[in-house]
């Protein structure tokens, strides 16, 4: 299987290896693979000789355990058990951390400790839609302008959107510059008390209503919030705006990573029509997770025909005496998608009598047999029975091939221009070094052929 | 009986398929639910292939046997406005303070205000009675926030603490807390058989129960069949290999041979899936929940696929009403 001829291929090596790539920045919708991606390179990178550093964000925890970063502190570690010339290190962003640290470094100590304890701080500093990304985007400033190293591999939050990363921080600069904010303001700057008289008529039976409603204590922390962060305020939109800059900088280089399935890939398209419009550098597409086969010359339909031809030979088999081996799997022929799971989950329900609800004793395994008959898939033993599986198992790979293949070229259609590197599935998780590498190595291979 | 559920689940699990697939299933004959979002995505009219859902209740769908299925896109600064409206007598005031953006502030980052507006909301829904004394809704289900956020969610009552310590926002919260916390709700947790959710959905589980709130079900998504076992497959690769390459010519195919290696292979992988999904299953049994499982729909999601997953739902009907 080769690539889609309008695809170019992403050459990953050249680009790790250039002195002059200096960031690079994984995005891409939630759960396809943008922090193993980010991992993967980072390991690359330093096998190859870069001194790099990777900002996770939201790593699997056996990922980040293996990699020393399981725990919070914000501050990047080396990476032990990277091999060759380089250097990696490694952190794990912890959101709530990097927004105090911002506090505690512009505003004096009682201030300070003034805004960390509000409510209104509390809560925008922990849950504001966006502060994940803004605080990816600080730490990223951060470690840029510690020039420690020479590469920066960024990971991005787990949003629905591949776009937050780019619109949040913006988002949240705007909220804390918006018209409210600064009508509230107003009065605290013209001094505290005495300022509350010049606020207009209109103005205070507005704030008075959503005080009623919100409690006594809510102008006044409203208040504080507002006065205390104050200063703040121009220094959050120039910093969010200096890094955003640094986004569209020569050196900098955006990867889009997605699941070859409509939802990523439609998400991945927005984001590289978006990316052109800010005139940010795309350096191409992870396509990941792909599925391959080296069997590939057979069609699932052919698979299929031959394996129910086998299969028709099977009834006689078992009837021969060999289906008391089966476990109790329906010995009737009927399809092997048919039976397994779902009927287990039928069963399920059908033991878990009405009252059941009412006093669930969940631990028992009478009402959930789902686990012992799903795990226990059917034990093969003729020959035909094996080689039919092969099969209905291969039939069921191309079309999951087909399938991807066709999303995929619906992607290139439109954006031919876009290169691609394609990594493969692996079968199990990418947890440790090994599995890091092989995705690297896949990277740089960027065909999923097996 | 729960009257009130809730999905939640790590992000991209299924929250709002099987949400939606709940609502569809529990809408038996005759019966009417009520599916809400919350998060202002409009997930559920992509879902049901309709245009964008206005803050109205609106019936989307007709389940088999006549039940009806109503959905409602929760809106936070519009559930503020109400209340407004509702205990001030705003009027046009309160189209000033949405314009000024105090709605926007207030619905936005005071703690808790904005989750209290939505689960207020539905709760509200979850209560109200026609004018026979029966309940409108029989069932509601709601495509809740993803598992990291569902108990700060939830638990409004903690969350408005700091802020409201009376007034009407402070009433709400408790009257939200007391249908939370009562066996008319529950809430269920999506997840696949990977290490990522369920590890996200073990940390949910902890942490909905350190507030008290209901558990539900463990719902896996997305499940596969197994084809193979590992025993079949370890077989096929030692001293197998060449009766499967005789069978394989027997049942017509060309150069057998050349195709035994990269099935085996493929059924390597495979029976690695089956163990690592044993694993995750061995994990999920472990939490005490009860737990269902529902197929992965191979040819995508669409409506058909959607109706399926209710079917699926519906038979095990008597666990979720
Ligand atoms: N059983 C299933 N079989 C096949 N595809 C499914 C199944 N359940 C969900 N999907 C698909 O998986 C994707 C994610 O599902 P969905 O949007 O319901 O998840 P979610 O948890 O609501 O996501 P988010 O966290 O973004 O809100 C969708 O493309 C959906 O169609
Ligand atoms: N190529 C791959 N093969 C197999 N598993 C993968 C692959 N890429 C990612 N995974 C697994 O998928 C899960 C989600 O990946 P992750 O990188 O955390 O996604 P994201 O950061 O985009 O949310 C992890 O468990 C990871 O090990
Ligand atoms: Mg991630
Ligand atoms: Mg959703």
């Amino acid at each position: 299987m080769t690539l889609h001829p309008a695809a170019a291929p992403l050459a990953i090596d050249p680009l790790l290896d250039d002195p002059a790539t200096r960031i690079i920045v994984c995005c891409g919708s939630g759960g396809v693979g943008k922090t193993t991606t980010a991992a993967a390179l980072g390991v690359r990178a330093a096998e190859r000789g870069r001194k790099a550093v990777v900002l996770t964000i939201d790593p699997a925890r056996r990922l980040a355990q293996s990699m020393g970063i399981d725990s919070l502190n914000n501050t990047p570690r080396q990476v032990k058990g990277v091999e060759g010339p380089g250097e990696l290190h490694a952190m794990m962003l912890d959101m709530k951390r990097t927004f105090d640290e911002i506090v505690e470094a512009h505003a004096d100590k009682d201030r300070a400790r003034a805004i960390l304890e509000n409510p209104f701080y509390q809560s925008l500093s922990a849950g504001f839609a966006g502060t994940q990304e803004y605080m990816a985007m600080e730490k990223l400033g951060q470690l840029r302008a510690r020039d420690e190293w020479d590469l920066i591999i960024v990971d991005t939050p787990p949003s629905r959107s591949a776009l937050d990363f780019l619109d949040a921080p913006k988002r949240l600069g705007s909220f804390l510059d918006g018209k409210f904010i600064r009508l509230l303001m107003a009065p605290a700057k013209m001094g505290g008390r005495a300022g509350m008289k010049f606020l207009n008529v209109g103005m205070s039976m507005m704030t008075g209503t959503l005080g009623k409603l919100l409690g006594g204590q809510f102008l006044r922390d409203v208040q504080t919030f507002v006065t205390a962060m104050d200063t703040m305020f121009g220094g959050f939109r120039t910093r969010a705006d200096a890094t955003y800059r640094l986004l569209q900088a020569p050196g900098t280089a955006f990867l889009v990573v997605a699941a070859p399935e409509r939802d990523a890939l439609r998400e991945a398209a927005y984001f590289v029509e978006r990316l052109a419009a800010e005139e940010m550098p795309l350096a191409g597409l992870v396509l990941n997770r792909v599925h391959g086969s080296g069997a590939a010359r057979l069609s699932a339909e052919r698979a299929r025909a031959a394996a129910e031809n086998l299969e028709d030979g099977r009834i006689v088999d078992q009837e021969a005496g060999k289906a008391v081996e089966r476990g109790g799997a329906a010995p009737d022929g009927s399809s092997p998608e048919a039976s397994g799971t779902y009927e287990a989950t039928e069963a399920a329900a059908a033991a878990e009598s009405p009252e059941d609800h009412a006093s669930p004793d969940p631990a028992a395994p009478a009402s959930n047999p789902t686990f012992a008959q799903a795990s226990d898939a059917r034990s093969v033993t003729t020959v035909e029975q094996l080689t039919a599986g092969l099969l209905h198992l291969h039939a069921e790979r191309m079309q999951v091939l087909a399938r991807e293949r066709r999303t995929r070229d619906r992607f290139t259609a439109l954006h031919p221009e876009v290169a691609v590197a394609e990594v493969a599935a692996l079968p199990g998780d990418v947890h440790d070094l090994a599995g890091l590498r092989a995705v690297g190595d896949r990277l740089a291979d960027g065909r999923a052929t097996t | 009986m729960s009257r009130f559920q809730v999905v939640s689940g790590k992000g991209g699990t299924g929250k709002t398929t099987v949400a939606a697939a709940l609502a569809l299933a529990l809408a038996t004959e005759g019966k009417r639910t009520l599916l809400v979002e919350v998060e202002g995505r409009q997930g559920i009219a992509q879902l049901f292939e309709t245009e964008a859902l206005p803050y109205e209740e609106r019936k989307i769908a007709v389940a088999s046997g006549g039940g009806e299925v109503y959905a409602l896109a929760i809106d936070a600064e519009r559930a503020l406005l109400d209340y407004l409206q509702m205990f001030y007598k705003l009027g046009s005031a309160g189209r000033a303070l949405k314009k000024i953006g105090a709605i926007d502030f207030a619905t936005t980052i005071a703690p808790g205000v904005r989750d209290v507006l939505l689960t207020g909301k539905a709760c509200e829904a979850v209560r109200r009675r026609d004018r026979q004394g029966r309940f409108t809704y029989d069932y509601v289900v709601m495509d809740a926030p993803p598992t990291g956020r569902i108990t700060r969610f939830l638990n409004v009552n903690d969350e408005v603490a700091g802020l409201a310590k009376i007034g009407p926002i402070h009433n709400q919260a408790q009257a939200v807390m007391r249908v939370l916390k009562s066996p008319e709700t529950a809430v269920h947790l999506v997840t696949l058989l990977e290490e990522m959710p369920v590890q996200e959905t073990a940390d949910g589980i902890t942490e909905l129960k350190g507030a008290e709130l209901p558990v539900g079900k463990v719902i896996v998504n997305m499940v596969r069949p197994h084809l193979l076992d590992e025993a079949a497959v370890r077989a096929a690769a030692g001293d197998r290999r060449k009766e499967v390459a005789k069978t394989l010519a027997a049942a017509g195919l060309s150069a057998p041979t050349k195709l035994v290696g990269p099935l085996l292979e493929q059924a390597a992988e495979h029976a690695q899936r089956v163990e690592l999904e044993r694993e995750q299953r061995g994990v999920l049994a472990k939490l005490g929940l009860p737990t269902y499982e529902l197929p992965l729909i191979g040819e995508g999601m669409d409506l058909a696929g959607l109706y399926r997953l209710a079917a699926e739902l519906r038979s095990l009907g008597k666990a979720f009403s």
